[in-house]
């Protein structure tokens, strides 16, 4: 098995790449076809010719300010820059004769007149662009003395320019051009003596990421890269440390803190992030065993060489002390955990387990399978209930996030899944962002999307709070339809409404298309009066004029695209907006080609993947419900066993059982559902009256605080499996590193099951994907050597689609004609009154992920190290709220506390908060209402009230006590 | 030199409001802070940023890329020397740095009174005149000593 992948073509070509009309030139004597409006220097690239360049990268538009790439021209005069100089049919270009050889001769000696030449001891010593074109060129000695410069503390020219002890931290010698370095931001530092000013970073700030927090300070001589304003840092400016600017430096002047500690890296590993469902590919750059840094790779199709925070720079949880490494057990939840071997914890596991069985019956103990770890080890999980336990008690911790989009899209157009890849939005003219906030929770999506928004397309906001979408830097929404949480349903319904009574729909589409009896009472239904955008205007609290024009835009616009989050789907209707989002995608005809789609935006790295493997207790891999022997009878034969045909227990149900004493026995790997999962002591109530609860983590989570077993995980670097993303793509996980706690997560699962009397026999995941591709129609031609051919795939990858389908729906609806469902508007039961006058929502923040488990434990903590309550000025003052209190926040279900800031993004009467910190405990508040059709929790609406307090609540402090409790760990043995 | 009072923001924002019909408002509205409050204060960039929809390296990175835009105040009054060719083979180096050491300044200095701040320009198109300077927008031709202390002296320095 090929593990390792060396990437084969990580060329920087300078120049991005176009489309258009072929041209034909001719380069030092060899000919080259191109498209129109390729530059000379990429086609000089294309056929291996590299021309010498410091400010051009073929992530960035040519900009032609270093002057090294000059070529000749035959027939033109002068010397002209490659990176900017378009090709033409018929031109003879000559990158190497004597003129330009002296011009770039004596432009590099100008760079290096003002550049330390401490190489040598240089962080970027073998990485460095300015190094290698210094050779390049030939540089042979330097005419220009001591004189003004920028990188000798003592002043001008005093010491000599490899002088180190010009650059020690902290020194002012007295060089009024010499800025010292700013290490602010915790992972890469930035030192000004090293720049070389071909605004790579600043380019790369604005057009890869959009975020502008870079500028070019003063000119001429004096120019200097700077972050935000005048006596802002890094940290204090608007960087969100995505780490493009570091990418794209030449120079150590932007560097990865760890490389300046480790030295460059060795070799790389092409793997796939374990944060959000963007699924961005990474090169981990490594030096023996260990990790330097992690680099976007350009060739991902996800993220085409782009990043974020957490997956750039948040590894450092995989070597925090935090981490368990040994297997630990306790008889009862009050003792301290003892330290054992593998083969003892998963001997007692199982005894538990097998006893639980004869005692309270077959269905008495299940599983929950994690959307963070690979498909194969979710896979194995459900496996292990339905194969082994013989039941169908699995489920997902999707149940709490994206199960109303199985449901929702899978009624109306027959597949549980987005329709779109990534690069659609490349070709969208009008994007609607409905409960979902991207540049803080799919930063690398926000990103690509904020591009395709620079260049004119417009944008419409649903959403409750004034996300960075609606207004920041370069982006303005077209539309911002702030509505009242909980009634998106109402708002989606009176869109269609504008669109089908204002003749605005897509006939042509819907006759061919779609279903045509469930399109007729649609009409009826959605036309009526009842809907319009007047009639639920005091509901929903959107203005009816400006929903109108958004449905106006959505339906005219062109190519009109939907994404959205868990604000659509953790609700009581979560399904019904699902399906009122596939309704509009329809009437409008937007599904079947680039551009347009609906889009769910995964909350985590394999939301779509732990779905699609059967970890619903209702479906086999692949949604078949287990109620149809056709489906059950391929794994019968295949496992030996038979499968239960009824629908096992939901997390819910699960708990509730536990309450009621008829379960007794939980394997749950990697999902901390006493943090994540709503009505917190209710959970706690459950998981406390089981006799097994086994935990498979990286950490002692908040859930293990109830464990009887612990089973070390392994990160995402210490094993091999796939990933699938938000566009259904199947990436590859590769293994950089041994499994610290000596077993990958697969191999852990599979021990239990042979300790519980199984006789599985997988060496390797990619067994395990054969399995899975030989049993599931939608997975069949996917197989590891297929996914190192293709770099990934998506699925369906069948006989129909060997390289897999980037876009759904294309030529009919997976169920044949689409449905249309009607979207009746139900309240939830969750409401506003006296006692609880304001509304809870939740979200996200950038430089946290989820229940923090991971981010808690790296320096992310620079930007978010606690929860907090944003609260509308005017909700404030009348209960004499000022920023910074401590508030008490209280619903139905329960009190916490946390710290209050105050923000006009919140409309009055409604506050929000995020869920990454367990002191907070916001899921102590949230109720266990849940969506209709799936339980999805219904974590986006709770009436709450806010008063003054002092300092944590009773709850917060006994469940800090029981937690330190629970984490006891008995000292090994001497 | 008495203490200065920074603009409010509503003052900054009638200014930067005034402004934003404009196809490029953002120079406009740097000259018209400049020309109200004499400089563009730290307090704006800010308020800018918000109301173009920029970011505010943005804004300071138009505002230090030209010289003229001051971050703080000035004197009373300001004088700008030239010294660019044609005024320094006329004895213009000669000129600027004599009057430098009789205000007892460095280049961009504000004299202990607060009455004038010296800069240098290069070049105000005035070279069959060298050696030029421009006091407050009105140029002087043919400088000497002489006629520098009457400009000096006029200016209060």
């Amino acid at each position: 098995m090929k593990d390792f992948i060396i990437p084969s073509d990580d060329r920087d070509m300078g120049t991005p790449a176009k489309t258009g009309a072929p041209v034909t030139l001719t380069v030092d004597g060899f000919q080259v076809t191109v498209p129109e409006g390729t530059s000379v220097m990429r086609a000089a690239a294309e056929i291996g010719i590299e021309v010498p360049k410091l400010c051009a990268s073929d992530n960035l538009e040519a900009f032609g300010s270093c002057r090294l790439c000059v070529v000749e021209i035959e027939g033109r005069r002068g010397t002209p820059a490659s990176c900017t100089t378009p090709v033409a049919e018929g031109m003879v270009v000559n990158t190497q004769t004597p003129r330009v050889k002296k011009v770039r001769k004596g432009v590099m000696e100008l760079y290096i007149s003002d550049h330390p030449l401490d190489c040598l001891t240089c962080s970027a010593n073998g990485d460095c662009e300015l190094q290698d074109m210094a050779g390049a060129v030939g540089l042979r000695d330097m005419r220009y003395t001591s004189g003004r410069n920028h990188y000798d503390a003592s002043g001008a020219g005093t010491l000599a320019q490899g002088d180190m002890r010009a650059r020690a931290a902290g020194t002012d010698l007295g060089n009024p051009d010499y800025i010292p370095k700013d290490d602010s931001n915790p992972y890469f530092s930035y030192d000004p003596s090293k720049c070389i000013v071909c605004n790579r970073c600043v380019r790369a700030c604005e057009e890869v990421q959009g975020t502008f927090a870079l500028t070019i300070e003063g000119r001429g001589f004096d120019s200097r890269v700077k972050a935000g304003n005048a006596g802002d840092d890094f940290l204090t400016s608007d960087c969100v440390s995505c780490g493009a600017c570091v990418q794209a430096c030449p120079t150590a002047t932007l560097q990865e803190k760890s490389v300046v500690e480790m030295g460059t890296p060795d070799r790389s590993v092409v793997t796939t992030c374990a944060y959000c469902g963007v699924g961005c590919s990474f090169k981990a750059e490594m030096k023996g065993n260990e990790l330097v840094r992690m680099v976007p790779y350009k060739h991902g199709k996800a993220n085409r060489g782009h990043s974020c925070v957490k997956g750039r720079f948040a590894y450092g949880y995989a070597h925090h002390p935090d981490r368990i490494l040994s297997p630990m057990i306790r008889d009862r939840i009050d003792e301290p955990w003892r330290e054992v071997s593998w083969e003892e914890a998963l001997n007692f596991a199982a005894q538990r387990l097998k006893r639980l069985q004869a005692t309270y019956g077959r269905r008495s103990i299940g599983v929950i399978t994690s959307s963070r770890c690979t498909n194969e080890e979710t896979y194995l999980v459900q496996k292990l209930a339905r194969g082994v336990f013989l039941n169908n008690n699995t489920d997902t911790c999707a149940r709490v996030c994206h199960s109303p989009t199985g449901y929702g899209l899978g009624q109306t157009y027959g597949t549980s899944a987005g329709t779109q890849d990534f690069d659609s939005v490349e070709k969208t003219d009008v994007v609607m962002v409905i409960g979902a906030n991207p540049t803080d929770g799919h930063p690398v999506f926000a990103s690509r999307l904020k591009k395709r928004l620079r260049q004119g397309a417009k944008l419409i906001v649903v959403d409750p709070r004034r996300i960075d979408l609606v207004r920041s830097a370069h982006v303005e929404a077209a539309h911002h339809l702030p509505l009242r949480p909980g009634t998106n349903v109402a708002v989606v319904t009176a869109m269609a409404h504008v669109i089908v009574t204002e003749g605005l729909t897509d006939d042509a589409f819907i006759r061919a298309r779609c279903d045509t009896e469930s399109f007729a009472d649609y009409m009826e239904f959605v036309s009526d009066p009842r809907h319009s955008p007047e009639a639920v205007e005091t509901l929903t609290g959107v203005p009816a004029a400006e929903l109108r024009a958004a449905a106006r835009l959505y339906a005219k616009g062109g190519n009109a695209s939907i994404y959205y989050g868990l604000g659509v789907t953790e609700h009581s209707q979560g399904s019904t907006t699902v399906i009122g989002i596939a309704n509009l995608a329809m009437l409008t005809g937007n599904i079947g080609r680039e551009g347009v789609g609906v889009n769910p935006l995964r909350g985590q790295n394999n939301v779509q993947g732990s779905c699609d493997m059967g970890s619903f207790p209702h479906e086999l891999p692949g949604y078949r419900h287990v109620k149809h022997a056709d489906a059950r009878k391929i794994y019968e034969d295949l496992w030996g066993v038979e499968i239960d045909p009824e629908p096992g227990l939901r997390i819910p149900n699960m708990l509730d059982a536990a309450v009621d004493g008829t379960f007794k026995g939980l394997y749950c790997q990697g999902e901390d559902i006493l943090q994540s999962d709503p009505d917190t002591k209710h959970v706690a109530a459950g998981l406390a009256a089981m006799e097994c609860v086994i935990v498979h983590d990286l950490f002692l989570n908040e859930t293990a605080n109830y464990a009887h077993v612990f089973l070390p995980g392994s990160s995402f670097l210490e094993k091999d499996g796939t990933f699938t993303n938000a566009e259904r793509r199947i990436n590859r996980v590769r293994r950089v590193m041994a499994p610290r706690a000596t077993y990958a997560d697969w191999e852990v699962t599979q021990l239990l099951a042979q300790a519980m009397g199984a006789t599985w026999t997988y060496t390797h995941p990619s067994q395990i994907m054969a399995e899975i591709a030989a049993t599931t129609p939608s997975f069949a031609g996917v197989d590891y050597a297929l996914l190192d051919e293709l770099g990934s795939v998506q699925w369906p990858c069948n006989e129909a689609a060997p390289e897999g389908t980037p876009l759904m729906h294309v030529e009919g609806f997976k169920r044949g004609k689409g449905r249309f469902i009607v979207t009746e508007y139900v309240a939830t039961d969750e409401r506003t009154g006296p006692r609880f006058p304001l509304l809870l929502t939740t979200g996200r923040i950038l430089s946290q992920y989820n229940v923090g488990a991971q981010t808690r434990r790296t320096a992310n903590t620079a930007w978010h190290p606690e929860d907090l309550l944003e609260i509308h000025p005017h909700d404030a003052e009348t209960r004499g709220i000022k920023e910074g209190d401590w508030v008490r926040l209280s619903s139905r279900s329960g009190e916490t506390t946390l710290r209050a800031a105050l923000t006009d993004r919140m409309s009055p009467g409604v506050v929000y908060t995020t869920f990454h910190h367990p002191d907070t405990q916001a899921n102590v508040i949230t109720t266990d209402y849940s969506d209709w059709a799936t339980n999805c929790p219904e974590y986006k609406v709770t009436a709450v009230q806010i008063s003054p307090s002092n300092g944590p609540t009773d709850w917060q402090e006994d469940y800090a006590a029981q937690a330190a409790q629970a984490r006891r760990i008995l000292p090994a043995a001497e | 030199m008495t203490d200065i009072v920074p603009p409010s923001a509503e003052e900054m924002r009638a200014i930067v409001e005034a402004h934003l019909g404009l196809e490029g408002p953002l120079l406009p509205i740097l000259h018209a802070m400049q020309d109200t409050f004499g400089y563009v204060p730290d307090d704006a960039v800010a308020l800018i940023a918000e109301a173009l929809n920029q970011t505010q390296a943005e804004i300071h990175g138009t505002i230090s890329f030209y010289h003229d835009f001051r971050r703080a105040p000035a004197g009373r009054h300001v004088l700008r020397i030239c010294r660019a060719e044609a005024c320094q083979s006329m004895g213009g180096a000669r000129l600027a740095a004599d009057t430098l050491d009789r205000l007892g300044v460095d280049w961009h200095g504000t004299t202990a009174n607060g009455a004038v701040t010296v800069e240098p320009v290069y070049c105000l198109g005035l070279c069959a005149c060298a050696p030029a300077a421009m006091i407050d927008g009105r140029v002087a031709g043919r400088l000497d000593s002489a006629a520098m202390g009457e400009l000096l002296q006029e200016a209060g320095a």
